[in-house]
């Protein structure tokens, strides 16, 4: 067999694929490529470590719960029920992705705030948000809660309606239609939506730091103490970058594991 | 008994369907977009009627006027769609016990086991839908149903996914199966073969039953062209 020269389109697609693979990589092979195992070991021993990483743990964990819930909730609404409002409701949802964070984190301070739209009302029950570690879940959840949604919905609007009146014929309420087929059937991208949610909380900054602050302990998460130790160690900061990088492959890595296998359980991966 | 009185308009459909089943098999025949589909989802209670009325022996499921409108699960209607929808999740056992959730575990497992015995699938209670073929998959959805106890059944298409062999197996099958169990059953078909299921055909056209009777009846004085090639001799 001849080997064909390539064409001219053929080589655009190679010499593109190579330059934007190069850049993605670059940055992160840099990130590993300029520590020596000794300033790592040092980095990891810096004092706000340990603090930043357990608040980053806690509050991701948290948002994740709150847009879990009420996203899931919300997407099931949206996708069996079509209309004007789920319409309306899909838009509001996918807003923050499109928002700046740094918008979001003022746009957060305003409603929420003691001046706030609402935080005004809390603030004379004597319930202050602003700057301590509810406001980080706030601002993670506010941030991510559209990548979990877009997800849900995607997810639960392709469980086929007929499996769903069976249920019901089955004696199911809609409530236990919606546990026993719609969660099970929409599992898999459900995982997927809440991964991706959440790994957009861990890496939240922006939103964070306006509205939460940055206090160690209260309200520095890990990015926010990236850069608190980029101010006076490089070294330190990247220390606590390679955390992140790592809590990210970890990720990707159950992800792309989960990828071909999102079939349903009992369909073609089953056989496979 | 099941009696139907219904009104639903849809679209351009208007929809006014008067009809009841004894302890009988019906078969509602007619072309496509008559309203045979949206029948069975007022039945099922998917979709609530305009006005009228559904009762099935003594339980009222629908009425206007009273504004009654039973909640599918609490219909007692056994159904069979036309893909079958078993729940891909689920293997053969699961599908049948989901139904049977109100029983204690063992006798669940015992009633779902009898059924699927009964219908010939007890070789594939650990099978999953995606590993099973069309006809297994009728024989399951079936015994699905029936493990309820359902008042009446609605079958919707129940061949057309099936190869040839295996549809007049399973037509054999279903037509024994129907005469033991005696349950008013409704079944939604284009297929002139389901005839033979059937001791009544109702043609349903825009919304309308335009005829009804045994498929011999239908053939010596057909009301419409449709009705004329549904019951036309085969061959």
């Amino acid at each position: 067999m001849k080997l064909r020269p390539p064409t001219p389109w053929g080589s655009a697609q190679i010499l593109a694929s190579g330059l934007l693979g190069l850049f993605l990589l670059l940055p992160v092979v840099a990130l590993f490529a300029t520590l020596s195992w000794e300033d790592f070991l040092g980095g990891l021993r810096n004092p706000l470590l340990v603090p930043a990483l357990r608040l980053s743990l806690v509050t991701t964990a948290s948002s994740l719960a709150i847009v879990v819930v009420l996203g899931s909730l919300l997407a099931w609404r949206v996708a069996r029920n079509p209309g004007r409002v789920s319409r309306w409701l899909e838009a509001v949802a996918q807003l923050p992705a499109v928002i700046p964070p740094a918008v979001a984190g003022v746009g957060l301070l305003l409603a929420f705030g003691r001046r706030g739209l609402l935080g005004a009302w809390l603030d004379r029950h004597g319930i202050a948000l602003a700057f301590t570690t509810p406001a980080v879940v706030l601002a993670e959840a506010f941030v991510s809660a559209p990548f979990f949604v877009q997800a849900a919905i995607a997810a639960f609007r392709r469980v086929d309606e007929n499996l769903l009146v069976v249920s019901r014929t089955l004696g199911a309420s809609p409530f236990r239609t919606f546990v026993r087929v719609g969660l099970p059937l929409a599992a898999p991208g459900l995982v997927a939506g809440a991964a991706m949610s959440w790994a957009r909380a861990v890496g939240e900054f922006g939103a964070t730091l306006f509205f939460a602050g940055n206090l160690t302990g209260r309200t520095q998460t890990m990015p926010l103490a990236v850069y608190t130790a980029m101010e006076s160690d490089l070294r330190a900061a990247q220390a606590l970058s390679l955390v992140l990088v790592a809590i990210a492959f970890a990720l990707l890595f159950v992800l792309r594991r989960m990828g071909p296998g999102m079939a349903l359980p009992g369909t073609e991966a089953r056989r496979a | 008994m099941l009696e139907i009185a219904v009104a639903r308009k849809i679209g351009p459909l208007d929809l006014r369907i008067d009809l009841s089943l004894n302890r009988e098999t019906v078969l509602v025949a007619g072309p496509n977009g008559a309203g045979k589909s949206t029948l069975l989802r007022l039945l099922l209670g998917v979709l609530s009627p305009d006005a009228g009325r559904i009762a099935l022996d003594k339980k009222v499921l629908f009425d206007a006027e009273r504004w009654i409108d039973v909640a599918v699960e609490e219909r007692e209607l056994g159904y069979l769609p036309q893909d079958y929808a078993l729940f891909p999740h689920l293997d053969v056992l699961g599908n049948v016990t989901f139904g049977l959730a109100g029983l204690r575990r063992p006798e669940r497992l015992h009633r779902a086991g009898e059924w699927i015995e009964r219908l010939g699938v007890g070789h594939l209670e650990r099978r999953f839908p995606a590993e099973l073929s069309g006809g297994e998959r009728q024989r399951v959805a079936l015994a699905r149903a029936l493990a309820r106890d359902p008042r009446a059944l609605l079958l919707d298409e129940p061949f057309a996914s099936l190869d040839p062999v295996a549809r007049r197996e399973l037509r054999a099958s279903l037509r024994a199966w129907l005469f033991e169990w005696r349950l008013p059953a409704l079944i939604v078909s284009h297929d002139p073969a389901d005839a033979v299921l059937a001791d009544r055909i109702a043609v349903v056209e825009r919304g309308r039953i335009v005829q009804q009777g045994t498929i011999d009846q239908l053939r010596g004085a057909a009301a419409s062209s449709f009705v004329a090639g549904f019951a036309q001799e085969p061959g």
